[in-house]
């Protein structure tokens, strides 16, 4: 336990300071919620209509930009090497890295949501609603990401061929996602049953995340 | 003085010490009296007394802009004259500038909020703000992202002037866009319109809060100069021969 | 120094076979190295040194053969029980000097050594405060050692640990070395150079 904790405050502390990348990730996200309405316009009914959908593909591209050095970092200063070798399970090594992302990078986006949902004409209840999803979705984007970063790091290559590989992995989070949130808008839909749905997956990633990139991690050791 | 004077940082260091308790008292002073001012200036006969937001949103939002323009100056000192302290001028205003022209967003919303019936409306001048407030966010991520400040400063002013030179394009485009997608149906406030009741309070705010920037400016400048000082000493001292 | 076990440990590869991108570096590898002893394995560019350490050190499975530890701590494998020094320093410019060594400490486990102590050791005692990256090459490569200072480990990897360091850093280095193995422990390096201790040579790859 010691173990994994002092992984996440490293991680953590290392996003945080100069030179780390985690609130670029919200610039990013308010920099593409911003665009929206310019290759739309500014027509305040259809921005609201289309908010949580905006707000979902602003987050999922954010938090999957962010996570493109999940383990790059730690491969090429050689302490993968080090976490590869050590007692703690790769796997649950991998969990603790994601989960400090996800506290750095991915909780930080669930923040700046409701504020961007007022540039987006969001009542109270979308935003808590979209807010609500982002907080329960944001995880699954992490822990589904972090397979495409450990295959980054395998195969030597990053950025974009990352970004194909991980975001058809994503399209479940985000139709339950935003179907979550449209329900609590408009209806007719309950908000319980895409929801629940959006937790499950969030749950079920959670799962198959750590392991995938630990198979990953170790068949690509050189 | 002269600006050879001002290029040693350590001249620099007393002389805006000598010069900083003036700029404070002369801040507070003039904010006082704009405020006062500010407060006793009648209500507008259509918007009421939301009007007084103005008194705050005007000077924010000039200073939104004369901020990118003291860095644009700061960065050409950077890169053609190289001056030593360019790019602490420029490091230090960028923090500065964000936060006026996150005021002058917040305000301008608070404005709109009776106008509009919500806090945001995509108008072209709020838009335009928007913007540049990403613009100097970015350009602070920029400065964070690389550990050595000479290292950042080239790029940053690099940054900084093609920011300058994008702000009129990307003003007109909002303009451009904006007119294009709805008519002119939010509120204008007609500069030649404005009675001297209003003219005078908000000059003097105007002053006050350039005043506010100058301070502020200084001392964030006294403060960059001497964290790189305590870096350079970190590194002499982590440079010492080993036992 | 304590005594890092309280027998006698064996590190004894058999027939070990190394594959890399399909190409055999090396095959049949024989070798055996005992508490209190160093071996140094040497031999030209791509003969498969840095292959052999990161095979012991669990990091590259390897093609063909066993590796085995005798007498060390039954409920730990053989990587568990090992320092893998790399070229890599496995170092965060962004935390400081102790911060980066109270991280692997915690992390690494197992019974813990003072930290201050260790960076004293490797000269480094007055920096400990600084971020990492203000660290030169040589202050890097000591802050690693003091990682295996502080979580005592019976196996040390070393790949060509002396790069960097300067006389008086070699110097050091050897002192921990003779150290390590006064304690039963073992070493394990690749190098090119001399290590500054008293070494059995493995040659692997055949005569350059």
């Amino acid at each position: 336990m010691t173990a994994l904790s002092a992984l996440i405050r490293r991680d953590i502390k290392i996003a945080l300071r100069v030179g780390g990348g985690a609130l670029i990730g919200v610039l990013f996200f308010l920099t593409v919620v911003v665009l929206m309405p310019f290759a739309l316009g500014p027509d305040l009914a259809l921005l609201s209509r289309l908010g949580p959908a905006i707000l979902w593909l602003g987050a999922l591209l954010a938090s999957l930009l962010t996570l493109d050095r999940l383990f790059m970092a730690d491969h090429e200063d050689g302490s993968l090497d080090l976490i590869t070798m050590s007692r703690t399970p790769l796997e649950l090594a991998c969990a603790a890295k994601a989960l400090a992302h996800w506290l750095a990078a991915g909780l930080p986006l669930v923040v700046a949501a409701p504020v961007l949902g007022l540039l987006l004409n969001l009542d109270m209840a979308a935003t808590g609603a979209v807010a609500l999803t982002l907080l329960a979705g944001t995880p699954a984007l992490t822990f589904t990401g972090m397979i495409g970063a450990a295959l980054a790091v395998t195969l030597h290559r990053g950025g974009l061929l990352m970004a194909v590989l991980v975001l058809p992995l994503s399209i479940p989070v985000l139709i339950f996602g935003v179907a979550a949130s449209q329900a609590a808008i408009t209806g007719p839909l309950s908000f319980g049953a895409p929801f629940s749905i959006l937790c499950a997956l969030t749950l079920v990633s959670l799962v198959i995340g750590p392991f995938a990139a630990a198979a990953s991690l170790k068949h690509g050791l050189d | 003085m002269s600006l050879i004077d001002l290029a040693n940082p350590t001249r620099f260091l007393a002389l805006s010490a000598r010069v900083l308790p003036w700029l404070v008292a002369a801040t507070i002073i003039l904010l006082a009296i704009g405020l006062y001012q500010s407060a006793t200036a009648p209500d507008d006969y259509q918007q009421g007394a939301t009007v007084k937001i103005m008194f705050i949103h005007v000077p924010n939002a000039w200073l939104s802009m004369f901020v990118w323009g003291v860095m644009s100056v700061a960065s050409l000192g950077t890169l053609v004259w190289r001056h030593p302290l360019a790019d602490v001028a420029a490091k230090a205003a960028a923090p500065i500038g964000a936060a006026f022209t996150f005021l002058a967003l917040l305000t301008g919303s608070l404005w709109g909020r009776p106008m509009w019936g919500t806090y945001w409306e995509w108008d072209a001048r709020l838009t335009s703000v928007l913007i540049l407030f990403l613009m100097y966010l970015g350009l602070m991520a920029l400065w964070r992202a690389v550990e050595d400040p000479s290292r950042a400063a080239r790029a940053a002013a690099v940054l900084t002037l093609v920011g300058a030179l994008n702000l009129p394009i990307i003003k007109f485009s909002v303009d451009w866009w904006n007119t294009l997608h709805q008519p002119a149906s939010v509120m204008r406030m007609g500069g030649s319109t404005l009675d001297k009741a209003f003219l005078i309070p908000l000059l003097v705010m105007a002053v006050a809060f350039t005043l506010l920037f100058v301070t502020l400016h200084l001392a964030a400048m006294r403060n960059e100069i001497l964290r790189r000082r305590v870096r350079s000493l970190q590194m002499m001292q982590a440079g010492r021969k080993a036992a | 120094m304590n005594r890092l076990v309280p027998g006698q440990m064996q590190l004894s590869g058999r027939g070990v076979t190394c594959v890399r991108s399909g190409r055999e570096v090396f095959s049949g590898l024989d070798f055996e190295v005992a508490s209190g002893a160093a071996v140094a394995v040497v031999g030209r560019n791509g003969s498969g040194k840095t292959s052999l350490l990161r095979l012991i050190a669990g990091l590259l499975i390897p093609a063909g053969g066993t590796i085995v530890l005798d007498g060390g701590d039954a409920d730990m494998t053989l990587p568990e029980q090992c320092h893998y020094l790399g070229h890599r320093d496995a170092l965060k410019p962004a935390l400081s000097v102790a911060e980066n060594l109270s991280f692997w400490a915690d992390f690494l486990g197992g019974k813990r050594f003072d930290a201050a102590a260790s960076l004293a050791a490797v000269g480094l005692d007055h920096a400990a405060d600084l971020p990492a990256s203000f660290l030169s090459a040589g202050q890097r490569r000591r802050l690693s050692l003091a990682r295996l200072l502080t979580v005592r480990r019976p196996v040390w990897l070393l790949d060509e640990p002396t790069t960097a360091l300067d006389a008086a850093g070699q110097e050091m280095f050897g002192g921990l070395m003779r150290g390590h193995l006064a304690g039963g422990g073992m070493i394990i390096a690749a190098t090119h150079g001399p290590l500054g201790i008293e070494a059995r040579e493995l040659r692997i790859g055949g005569t350059a």
